[in-house]
């Protein structure tokens, strides 16, 4: 019995690390992929002979395609949206959070539905494209950010988070002669950092991750994000590689140097859109964990 | 109601304004709210474009009514029922494949939490959560290195291996298109999902796995008996919102991963009606299809809502 139960445990565990083993470099592969292409010789990677380590390493592929021309442009956009963006969401759902704690305020629960319901149902994409033409949102920049100022999630978390703390705090403020904005900002704010660390990370995630907003909105390709970007460069790649193919380089009016196939093109944009992504992530990771479960426990 | 006990706050004695604070508050508030209004609420007068002959460049006023004509063609006209009937389809088996598959991060988080080293358990935690953090145009752009013709690793370690006799291009067929999307879906989204449930478990309470250690339970036992009873709850709030969006499974993953080969199977409503809307022009069939899968999706919400309160005794909204 009691063997036969340490040898069950036994392969339990093996089976349980393999797994997680397994799907951990699952999960890691492709991104490493990617890279060791980027830097190994273009034409080696093209032909798929790059698989487990760079080979032939170069930077020639980083320094080509940050002088594409609507590259830097394009993460200017996607930079500035996500620094804005974040910045105005994380003040706005935190100041609104806060706002609907407040019993006092005239109609609360109603506007607090009225808030929270858009989670949940929206008119639909094309009736919310008419609209947004109508509101002249298409190629303006502001598009990418004042949809998202006020996020529904975020209201909640910060709502329930707010709830937790003793109302006494804010009381004592009051007596001194506190208003609202002088309690928000010096009392409330500081309390609720790890909540609004959260949703920095989340929307700054979000605002960079964001494609679809610029496939509908914008034709401009000034306003273009580098996600965009990176889906046209996809979608033309084939046809881009099979210019290259038949023409055995010459290239045409292509913006590409005969060095450049559309393999190196493709995978180099794509690194230069995670980098931001993985540099960032393992040091707010347990924020978000942290805030999530927040959010979790509410449903 | 406070106010009435404490009159002198119903006044803002701070700034000597005369507004009372409740209106104040609604004050402050209500440039978030008007925000609202404008990008969640305006959007529902788009509606109106399904009850007329729209076509773009021309204003509403110059564009004849047509009432219900394009609900009654959705069921009238057999090409257009079959593309609907087809693209429900497509929607229907890719939400009940995502909801089969949603026990999946519950495993996941139990499995987790058996292991022990720290460091190990860590480690997993975070590389298998990043995939949620990347676009799905980034998605598509890893399967499609990883899986090209030419330069594809899994092409060249399948000819490797024996498995194929020539490369294959993986994203350029359809007869999986279901399940290769429910695959990456779970690539991209499973780590992420067990993390609320790795809570969940974290929550429940040590004694009671101590006392059934006392009992002579092993493992398996104590994740049945404990473990799982432990997370129902919040599996059943995540299943209750999955079921809210049985209709909504969005359109970023399909329209990246939408090609000329897999059209049959991947388009799903939102797609549809982003390809016969924004590409076909044919906006104001489009607007209805839209339209009613916004009030099949409130009608869905408000069910689940219902189920809620009947078994949990908690609503969801």
């Amino acid at each position: 019995m009691h063997t036969q139960r340490r040898l069950g445990d036994w392969l339990f565990h093996i089976c349980n690390y393999g797994f997680f083993t397994l799907f951990t470099l699952l999960c890691l592969f492709p991104f490493y992929y990617l890279f060791i292409n980027t830097i190994s010789s273009n034409d080696l990677s093209a032909r798929g002979l790059v698989t487990l380590y760079p080979k032939m390493i170069h930077f020639d592929n980083y320094i080509q395609v940050l002088q594409l021309k609507g590259l830097a442009q394009a993460a200017l956009v996607s930079g500035g949206r996500t620094i804005i963006g974040t910045l105005l969401t994380v003040a706005a759902s935190a100041f609104l959070g806060y706002l609907f704690t407040k019993r006092k305020m005239w109609a609360r629960s109603f506007w607090y539905r009225f808030v929270i319901i858009t989670m949940y149902f929206n008119a639909g994409i094309i009736p919310w494209y008419i609209i947004m033409m109508k509101l002249n949102m298409t190629n303006n920049f502001w598009a990418y950010i004042l949809p998202a100022v006020v996020s529904p999630f975020y209201v909640i978390l910060v709502k329930t988070f707010v709830e937790s703390i003793p109302d006494v705090l804010e009381e004592s403020a009051e007596m001194d002669g506190a208003g609202y904005f002088v309690i928000f900002s010096k009392i409330i704010m500081p309390l609720i950092t790890p909540i609004a660390a959260t949703i920095a990370i989340f929307s700054a995630v979000s605002q960079w991750n964001s494609f679809i907003d610029t496939v509908f909105l914008m034709t401009n390709s000034k306003l273009f994000t580098l996600q965009f970007v990176l889906y046209k460069y996809l979608n033309e790649s084939t046809s881009l590689a099979a210019i290259i193919r038949n023409s055995q380089g010459a290239v045409g009016n292509i913006d590409l140097t005969n060095k450049q196939t559309a393999t190196s093109i493709r995978t180099t944009v794509s690194m230069i859109v995670i980098l931001p992504i993985l540099f960032v992530y393992p040091f707010f990771q347990r924020y978000f964990v942290k805030g999530i479960m927040i959010g979790a426990v509410k449903g | 109601m406070k106010a009435a006990i404490r009159p002198q706050s119903s006044m803002s004695r701070r700034s000597g304004s005369l507004i009372p604070d409740k209106f104040r508050l609604f004050l402050f508030a209500s440039p978030f709210l008007v925000l609202i209004l404008l990008f969640s609420y305006f959007p529902l007068y788009g509606w109106l474009y399904s009850f007329y002959n729209y076509r773009p460049g021309f204003p509403l006023s110059e564009t004849p009514f047509v009432g219900l004509q394009w609900f009654k063609a959705i069921f009238s006209n057999p090409t257009q029922t079959q593309e609907v009937m087809r693209v429900m389809r497509n929607t229907l088996a890719m939400s009940t494949l995502g909801i089969l598959t949603s026990v999946f991060p519950v495993i996941f988080a139990i499995m987790l939490t058996e292991i022990r080293t720290t460091w190990y358990k860590k480690t997993v935690q975070v590389l298998t959560t990043l995939p949620n953090f990347i676009s799905w145009v980034l998605v598509y752009s890893i399967a499609f290195m990883m899986f090209s013709v030419d330069s594809g690793v899994v092409n060249k370690w399948m000819i490797a291996l024996g498995f194929q006799e020539m490369g294959v291009n993986y994203l350029a067929q359809d007869d999986h298109t279901w399940l290769a999307m429910t695959l990456w879906g779970l690539w991209k989204g499973l780590g992420w999902g067990a993390i609320m449930y790795i809570a969940a478990i974290s929550s429940i309470d040590q004694e009671q796995y101590d006392a059934a250690k006392v009992d002579g339970a092993g493992r398996f036992r104590m994740i049945w008996h404990i473990t799982v009873p432990g997370l129902m709850p919040t599996y059943f709030v995540l299943l209750l919102l999955s079921i809210a969006n049985f209709i909504n499974n969005g359109m970023e993953q399909f329209f990246v991963f939408q090609n000329a080969i897999n059209k049959d199977h991947i388009e799903v409503l939102d797609l549809y009606v982003y390809n016969t809307g924004m590409l076909g022009f044919n906006f104001s069939f489009a607007t209805a299809i839209s339209m009613l899968k916004s009030i099949i999706s409130i009608v869905l919400l408000f069910f689940a809502n219902q189920l809620s309160k009947i078994v949990r005794g908690e609503s969801i909204i």
